[in-house]
């Protein structure tokens, strides 16, 4: 029987009713409809569900729903600004072609996130540490870590 | 799949009172890592979910000199891997966390869970075993402490009863003049379950020359993750040469009693076992001399991989 849940997403208090068996990416695409966050292979390989919970990059198909209450969740729809204008990362990977079919791209942008709010001056290899748990299956990495370093670069320079 | 309750404890005596409740129709979660994979593959099917994971007590991480490291069952593996003082005194253990899944599991997974899980793949236990963990478990009876070295009982398999949880690991403070470093064998450089694993933590006396003290974990080379008995016997109290290291190499191979299946064949694991235990004894030893190792070196040497 789905039984109440709240969670803070993207910045709104949200109080909704979840199966007891959702993960948090069902309850973030069937229930929330944020359908952004996308749903891979459902079992902590492939990254591309990754959502930050309480600001850490995290496989939202491994985390039970109901465990996340009360807890701060940002998506890829959370990322650009009021505004509209995209977040630095996001920009970066438009800027330099860090995607190919786009499938890996949410969860890739949301773990370049997580790694530049705790480091903003990440060298090429813990770049590819941060990524390491982001498959993308089109294009190679080559192009995603240029973008992620090219972002790094602008919100070290203010311009995030 | 089997539908199931979520039940959530917000203390240890909650947490046990619904493990005894529901006996075998309950099943322990804290990061759910494993266990949401395991549910969707219908291996695990329990009636009801126990989230341990917001009993904050379970969350603690303290190292002093003295006391060593004490790990409450809840700290992630990503804590593992970037906790200062873990880096710098257990750092074999901190590049085995590094070697786990990636950030995103890290974050997630926890270290009591790695051990419960109880997989002989498992990522942390050949550096747990390595520096003599030992668990501390709470139950309707009150306390219970058992070494690491006697927790698994199999596959998947532990001492743990009915209504029992692990709740701390201990280990103790490291010696003076002591090295050691982790290796991970896996078929791809990242998200992979370990082919084989070796951590190796030695301890010189004062001279430099003579072992006083060497732990080997051996992890995916037997139903459990196991110590190189025999191979550590030969080093204790002697005086450390090329050859002898060589022997010991030899020896971990011995005590390895590895299956084959889709990462390596029982001969390749076997194989390696003396190859990993040789690699990480030279630099242990090369770090319990004197020349540390900077952590990010470590990183790079704890997963070689065959792609």
């Amino acid at each position: 029987m789905k039984k109440p849940l709240k969670l803070t997403v993207n910045g709104e208090p949200r109080e909704f009713f979840v199966e007891p068996y959702f993960s948090l990416l069902d309850a973030l695409r069937d229930e929330l409809h944020l359908t952004g966050t996308k749903k891979g292979c459902d079992e902590g390989d492939c990254g591309a569900c990754t959502v930050l919970l309480d600001g850490k990059p995290v496989t939202s198909c491994l985390v039970l729903a109901h465990s996340a209450h009360d807890s701060q969740v940002t998506t890829i729809e959370g990322l650009a600004g009021q505004d509209g204008l995209l977040h630095p990362v996001q920009q970066a990977f438009v800027t330099h072609g860090g995607l190919q079919c786009g499938f890996c791209t949410p969860g890739l942008v949301m773990s370049a996130v997580g790694l530049l709010q705790e480091n903003s001056d990440p060298s090429v290899d813990e770049v590819k540490y941060a990524i390491g748990g982001n498959l993308c299956r089109c294009t190679g990495y080559s192009k995603v870590i240029e973008s992620i370093m090219a972002a790094a670069q602008e919100i070290r320079d203010g311009n995030g | 799949m089997a539908r199931f309750e979520y039940l959530e404890a917000r203390t240890l005596r909650q947490a046990i009172s619904l493990l005894q409740r529901h006996g075998d129709e309950a099943r322990i979660v804290a990061g759910s890592t494993d266990f949401l994979v395991r549910w969707r593959q219908g291996v695990w099917q329990p009636k009801y979910v126990v989230n341990i994971g917001r009993i904050a007590s379970l969350r603690r991480i303290s190292y002093s000199r003295r006391l060593g490291l004490r790990l409450g069952a809840l700290v992630s593996v990503r804590d593992l891997e970037t906790h200062p003082q873990i880096q710098s005194n257990y750092s074999a253990l901190s590049a085995a966390a590094a070697s786990f899944a990636g950030v995103q599991v890290r974050n997630l997974a926890t270290v009591g869970g790695n051990v419960c899980n109880a997989s002989p793949a498992g990522d942390t236990l050949p550096a747990l075993l390595a520096f003599d963990a030992q668990c501390k478990i709470a139950g309707p009876e009150g306390d219970r402490w058992v070494a690491l070295s006697e927790f698994f009982t199999g596959p998947g398999r532990t001492v743990l009863q009915t209504g029992e949880i692990l709740t701390e690991l201990r280990l103790p403070p490291p010696l003076p003049n002591t090295g050691s470093l982790y290796i991970k064998h896996s078929p791809r450089g990242a998200m992979d379950i370990a082919t084989l694993g070796v951590a190796s933590v030695i301890s010189l006396e004062g001279s430099g020359r003579v072992c006083r003290n060497l732990r080997i974990g051996l992890g995916a080379v037997a139903p459990t993750p196991i110590r190189a008995s025999s191979a550590e016997s030969l080093l204790w109290g002697r005086e450390v040469t090329p050859e002898l290291i060589t022997s010991a190499a030899q020896a971990a191979k011995a005590d390895a009693k590895p299956i084959g299946d889709v990462r390596g064949s029982a001969e390749h694991r076997q194989d390696m076992v003396a190859v990993l235990t040789q690699r990480t004894l030279d630099r242990a030893l090369d770090m319990a001399r004197g020349n540390p190792m900077a952590f990010e070196m470590q990183r790079q040497f704890a997963i070689q991989a065959a792609f």
